[in-house]
């Protein structure tokens, strides 16, 4: 059945430039979370990978700060639609991290301060493709959008880049995180339009 | 916390009815056959396409709880908006958009929750807290509600006769800018609108900035993060 809107006429983008299906381009950065913006002391923060093992690595705040450090300048798509071009980001890559990390584990459940988690094969977070982030846009990043860390996903949906990041559990079997265990897509490819559970 | 899995597919909802709340905002009433029914809280994806075939989707709050295949929408214009002037002055009874849906379950409301709750709503975020006012109202819970809710004046708010006539609902109007007939002097939410038993159940929907201040002044107050869930519509960035 085709549904025809007439009067409807939309506002196309000027510009033109390719987005995942149904997104559209923000200028602005939404803030979208469940709950209130937990704050996360500097002095108690940690972050810390936990191998299917048991085995455990962990980095306190000045030991990730002296780690090498990356700028990326990436594309962000939200679930909510909204997409946001070319932003600028400076943290971590998780290679670096992982470089000490032992596992053969496939898959990652991703923990932040607050409680908030999401899972993500271990693959997705390698091969320069996910930062923890502390940086945003030349500025340390504000509380509201995951500072004093977050996860940086960006070639998949943006809740999987997890805001105020703690840590990661790696486990043989895909476990759902938070969206993921209310309907949300377990992957959440934007380009395949991976919303919801069975998309 | 296992919920059911999203509704994924396209179903096409039929204007029943459209009733104006304010000058800029109106509800519409939809029949959607196949509606699988939802919880009070959740949201719809609602989909519109231009005769070329463009199409835009944006998501609305469901402002009534589930009656069989008959749903209700509240949607606020937004002057340079791409959906909402479509949905605020174009569309008529008879004509169809798309829908799909329920969305969210994390900021519901379930009926059989006896425990008292706090709903705190800016502008068009009234939207799914009436839906649990009137969840609550059609499941006769007693469950204590006091609902805050935010407008720039009297002329802005939704559902007005109807709150008014809600029973055993604590109604506390704030009035941004222009006074109300409560005798609260005009001025943004502040820790007295708010003041209610620590341990109750808080729901904050709104614009980001207003649901960041409240929950700062909800924080203040001593209300523990997990008692708190907010939904954002957008807006300020
Ligand atoms: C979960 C959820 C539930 C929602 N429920 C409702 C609802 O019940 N009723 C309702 O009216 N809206 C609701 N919204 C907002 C709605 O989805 C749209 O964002 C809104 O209707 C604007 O769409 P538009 O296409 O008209 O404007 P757009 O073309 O998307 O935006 C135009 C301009 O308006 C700004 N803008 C976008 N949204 C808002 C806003 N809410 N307030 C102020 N400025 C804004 C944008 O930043 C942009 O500058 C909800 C949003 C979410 C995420």
């Amino acid at each position: 059945m085709n549904v025809v809107n007439r009067g409807f006429l939309g506002r196309r983008d000027p510009e033109r430039v390719e987005l995942p299906p149904g997104q559209y381009l923000t200028r602005d950065f939404p803030v979208l979370q469940a709950g209130p913006t937990p704050s996360v002391p500097l002095d108690q923060w940690r972050f810390t990978v936990r191998a299917e093992t048991g085995a455990e690595w962990a980095w306190t705040w000045p030991q990730l700060l002296a780690l090498p450090r990356e700028r990326p300048t990436v594309d962000i798509h939200c679930v909510t639609r909204w997409s946001k071009l070319a932003t600028t980001w400076e943290g971590v890559s998780l290679d670096t991290l992982f470089a000490e990390v032992e596992t053969v584990a496939d898959y990652a459940l991703v923990r932040s301060h607050g409680g908030y988690t999401t899972n993500l094969p271990l693959a997705d977070l390698l091969d320069g493709q996910a930062w923890i982030a502390f940086g945003y846009d030349g500025e340390e990043l504000a509380p509201a959008h995951g500072g004093p860390a977050r996860l940086l996903v960006p070639h998949l949906y943006f809740w999987k880049s997890a805001k105020w990041v703690s840590g990661i559990d790696l486990h043989h079997d895909d476990e759902p995180g938070f969206w993921e265990s209310l309907g949300y897509h377990e992957y959440g490819d934007p380009w395949r339009e991976q919303r919801y559970t069975d998309d | 916390m296992t919920e059911p899995a999203v509704r994924v597919r396209w179903l096409v909802g039929t204007v029943h009815s459209v009733r104006s709340e304010t000058a800029t905002a109106r509800s519409i009433v939809l029949d959607v056959p196949g509606w699988p029914g939802h919880l009070a809280g959740q949201h719809v994806d609602l989909r519109l396409t231009a005769p070329d075939g463009y199409q835009a989707v944006r998501s609305y709050s469901l402002a009534a709880p589930a009656d069989g295949q008959r749903v209700e929408l509240t949607v606020q214009l937004i002057e340079d908006g791409e959906v909402s002037p479509y949905l605020v002055d174009v569309v008529l009874p008879t004509e169809q958009v798309e829908l799909r849906g329920p969305v969210g379950g994390w900021f519901s409301w379930d009926p059989d929750r006896p425990g008292p709750v706090l709903l705190v709503a800016g502008g068009s975020g009234i939207v799914p807290l009436m839906a649990m006012v009137r969840a609550r109202a059609a499941a006769a819970s007693t469950a204590p509600f006091t609902l805050v809710y935010s407008v720039r004046g009297p002329a802005q708010r939704y559902y007005a006769e109807e709150l008014d006539r809600v029973d055993g609902l604590d109604l506390r109007m704030v009035h941004t800018r222009e006074a109300g007939p409560n005798g609260r002097p005009p001025g943004r939410i502040g820790p007295a609108d708010l003041d209610v038993a620590l341990g109750a159940r808080v729901y904050v929907c709104g614009p980001t900035g207003f649901v960041d201040a409240a929950i700062a002044l909800l924080l203040a107050a001593g209300h523990d993060a997990a008692d708190i869930r907010s939904e954002r519509f957008g807006g300020q960035p």
